[in-house]
Parts: C-alpha cells; sequence; structure tokens
C-alpha cells in the first residue's frame, strides 16, 4: 500500500491539533461574562425589532440551483480532461471528444432553456 | 475549567500572564465609533501616515470583533443609550479610549442641550486623549498608554477582586 | 424677475392672501395668510412665468408673541428667488403643509416640527428628526427648560474649572 496519502493524514491531524488547542485555550484563559444584554441580538446599538425568520427571495435559490449545477458538470469534466492524452495515445480521440461533446450538449439544452426563461438575470423585467 | 482568577501566586502564572498579555496587546482591534471630527483624525491615525496598524490595531465594523471602543466625537444622549448597548455587546475582554475633548467632557459643546457631557456618563474608559482634535501622534499615544495598561493585568493569580467585578 | 415684481403678481391674481411685502432691500419678503399659503404656493410653482419648482429652505422662527415659518422659493428655469413669511400665534402654531408641491418640504417640516412645535396639517410622516423620539419639549422655542436628566444620564457636568478654584483656595 503506497503510503502517498501521508501528507494528507498529517494535514489532517494538525488542523485537529490547532483546533483543539485554539478552543481548549480560550476556554482556559479567556474571560466569559455572559449577560443578557451582551447576548441580545446585534443590530448596530438599535434595539432589535421583529423577527429574524424572513421571507428569502426566491431569487437566491434558483441561483445557487443552478450553480450547482453547472458545477457538477465542470467537475465531470476534469476527470476526463485528466486522461484524455491515454485515450489519444490509444487512438480514440474522436470517441472521448464526442461523449465528451454529447454530455456538455445535454447540460447546454438546459443552460439555453435558463437563458430563455429570464432566470439568469437578477431583475426580471416586468413583460409589457 | 476557566483558569482565571483561580492560581497562586508563582513565577510561571506571572509569566503566562505577562505573555497573555502580550498576545492581547499586540492585536487589541478598535471598533470604528467614529461620530463627528474626530473621526477624521481616527481614520488618520488609521492611515498610511500615523499607522496605527504597525501596533496591531485593524479596524472592525462590528462590536462582537473588537476589543477595544474609541469614542471619536461628539456623544449626543439620543447616541448615548446606544453607545451603552454596543458596549455591552462587545465581548470581554474590553477597553474604551475616549478621544477628544468631546467625549472626554462635553467638550466645546458642553452647554448644548442635546449633548451627553462625556461618554464616561455612560460607559467606563480606560484612557482619556485629549485634544480638539488629537493628532493622529497623541491617539497613538493613547493606545500605547492603553497597552501598558493592558501589561499590567493579572488575570490568573488569585487576587482580591470587586464585589460584582468581572474577571 | 426682481422678488419685489413677483409679489405685484401675486397680489394681482390673489389680494388678501398677502398681507405686507417689505421695503426693497437685498433680500425682500412677502408675508402670507396662514389660510392661503397652499394657494399660493400651488400658483407659484404652477405659473410659468415665476415656476418656483425649489424649495430650498423652510425654517422657523420663534419670536416672543408669534412662530414665523419662512419659505425661500427659488426657480431654476427664471432663476429668481422669493421668500414668503408666515405668522402663527404661539399657543397653537399650525399651518398647512407644503410636501405635495415640493417634496423636499418632508424633512424640513419634521424639523421645525421637532424643533418649534409647529403642527404641520397633512403632512405623511410628522414626527421627530433631530432629537429623540421620547424627548420632551421643543429645545428651539425661547421658553424650552433644558431637563435635569434623559434616561438616567444627567446633562450637566460640573465643570473642572470651579473644582480646581476651590482646591487653589484651600
Amino acid at each position: 500500500m503506497y503510503f502517498q496519502f501521508a501528507v494528507a493524514l498529517a494535514l489532517a491531524i494538525l488542523a485537529l491539533v490547532v483546533c483543539a488547542l485554539l478552543i481548549g485555550l480560550q476556554k482556559l484563559f479567556a474571560p466569559n461574562n455572559p449577560h443578557a444584554r451582551k447576548l441580545m441580538a446585534y443590530e448596530c446599538g438599535e434595539p432589535p425589532t421583529g423577527r429574524a425568520w424572513i421571507n428569502f427571495n426566491v431569487r437566491f435559490y434558483l441561483i445557487a440551483l443552478i450553480f450547482v449545477i453547472f458545477e457538477v458538470e465542470v467537475a465531470f469534466i476534469y476527470p476526463v480532461a485528466a486522461v484524455f492524452s491515454d485515450w489519444v495515445r490509444h487512438g480514440q480521440r474522436w470517441f472521448a471528444l464526442g461523449e465528451l461533446l454529447i454530455f456538455l450538449l445535454i447540460l447546454v439544452v438546459g443552460l439555453a432553456y435558463v437563458w430563455a426563461k429570464h432566470d439568469l438575470e437578477w431583475v426580471k423585467q416586468i413583460p409589457d | 475549567m476557566p483558569l482565571l482568577n483561580s492560581l497562586p501566586d508563582y513565577v510561571l502564572t506571572t509569566r503566562t500572564d505577562e505573555l497573555i498579555n502580550w498576545m492581547r496587546k499586540s492585536s487589541i482591534w478598535y471598533m470604528l465609533f467614529g461620530l463627528a471630527c474626530c473621526a477624521i483624525e481616527l481614520m488618520h491615525t488609521g492611515g498610511p501616515r500615523a499607522d496605527i496598524e504597525r501596533f496591531g490595531a485593524t479596524p472592525r465594523a462590528s462590536a462582537r470583533q473588537s476589543d477595544l471602543m474609541i469614542i471619536a466625537g461628539t456623544l449626543t444622549l439620543k447616541m448615548a443609550l446606544r453607545t451603552r448597548l454596543l458596549y455591552d455587546q462587545m465581548p470581554d475582554p474590553k477597553y474604551v479610549i475616549s478621544m477628544g475633548s468631546c467625549s472626554n467632557c462635553g467638550g466645546l459643546f458642553q452647554l448644548a442641550y442635546s449633548v451627553c457631557d462625556g461618554v464616561d456618563k455612560v460607559i467606563p474608559v480606560d484612557v482619556y486623549v485629549p485634544g480638539c482634535p488629537p493628532r493622529p501622534e497623541a491617539l497613538t499615544e493613547g493606545l500605547l498608554k492603553l497597552q501598558e495598561k493592558i501589561m499590567t493585568e493579572r488575570w490568573l493569580a488569585a487576587t482580591p477582586r470587586a464585589a460584582g467585578e468581572v474577571v | 424677475m426682481e422678488p419685489l415684481t413677483i409679489y405685484e403678481q401675486l397680489k394681482a391674481r390673489c389680494p388678501e392672501s398677502v398681507l405686507e411685502t417689505s421695503e426693497k432691500k437685498p433680500d425682500p419678503f412677502a408675508v402670507i395668510d396662514p389660510a392661503a399659503l397652499l394657494d399660493v404656493c400651488r400658483y407659484l410653482h404652477d405659473d410659468p412665468e415665476l415656476a418656483m419648482d425649489c424649495l430650498s429652505n423652510e425654517t422657523g422662527v420663534d419670536f416672543k408673541d408669534r412662530i414665523e415659518i419662512v419659505y425661500h422659493l427659488f426657480s431654476y428655469r427664471h432663476r429668481h428667488g422669493a421668500v414668503l413669511k408666515v405668522k402663527l400665534p404661539r399657543a397653537t402654531p399650525r399651518v398647512a403643509t407644503v410636501e405635495g408641491i415640493w417634496k423636499s418640504a418632508n424633512w424640513m417640516e419634521r424639523e421645525i416640527f421637532d424643533l418649534l412645535g409647529v403642527n404641520f396639517e397633512g403632512h405623511s410622516d410628522l414626527r421627530r428628526i433631530l432629537m429623540p423620539e421620547d424627548w420632551p419639549g421643543h429645545p428651539l422655542r425661547k421658553d424650552f427648560v433644558e431637563p435635569q436628566e434623559y434616561h438616567g444620564i444627567a446633562t450637566v457636568r460640573e465643570s473642572p474649572i470651579v473644582r480646581l478654584d476651590e482646591h487653589r483656595k484651600k
């Protein structure tokens, strides 16, 4: 078993140690005086009014959804690009390119739909 | 669990205290609380020429992320209530520098009906920096005085504290 | 157009609204009847020759026996200005709002309400703008008495000079 992930293990251990150190030192040496006014919701000096749970605009959800879809698409393209030279060496470069283009084409149809439905615009124009 | 105000006064606790105080004084983040003309001098003190950031003091906009509150400018009665709330919302350990005549004692506007004569009517002040407005060098000296004050604090050794004093 | 000519034109159109005009001086004014104020202002704003499209300032003055509201008008089209004054009784000072004609009157009338206590009828949002919401009294009145404390904060501070003099006398 090649221990090529030794660096990753060292990084994980270091991360845990640093976090434990920071939180541990804080628990030991930091003053802790919670009282009601200190724990209030912060509103730049004004007494807070209203609920913290408000209606969120659905645009945020839409943008996040579109982002996730195309992010996953890019994540799938990366391994294909990484081993593309192997496929070229075996003389199957057109096959690989064709498959990749079909994958992209399916998602481009989705992009065209989202674009045409004006979901990429932050401020949608009201139709006359 | 916390070791504050609980250990005997050995050299180890003193040295640890000094270490903690050195760490705190070297990265004392101040809250931008510029109210009037002193705010301009506060900005200049944070600017490139009289750089206060070389002492580790970087400006923060939120009270939750700062350990120093520099009251720079005239405090009106309307603002005094909010100043008290912001001071209460700062996490411990917290310090206050009163910058300029208006926040020291009401200054030029002491006789006005809407001015709170001095910020120490609402919050406890550690260092007063006189001036109208104080030069950036004066405010820097105020910060250095505050750093000296921080170095004299004792957290770990069990020292007698006044009733109600927070540690 | 000279301000006095403007007042002449105004007097010609609505004679009983203009109570008096001042003498010829660099900044002459016209005193308007409070009941006819809206009429006069709307005429000054809409008439194409006068076209007072900017209320550059609206402020109040507290005399011992009356409160005056002073309006400084300006026309960007014709580059001329006018000054109107309205005299109100001190006991219940109230006048119609000109917010419907010039939007800038919104905050200016809030300030006059806050500091002098003048009630503007028809104002969309008449509340204090400078002083805290729960401040007692109207500070710029001549008979205003400063409160001794506000929410527990004393409004006076002992002068250090007094203490120094006493210390020196010892």
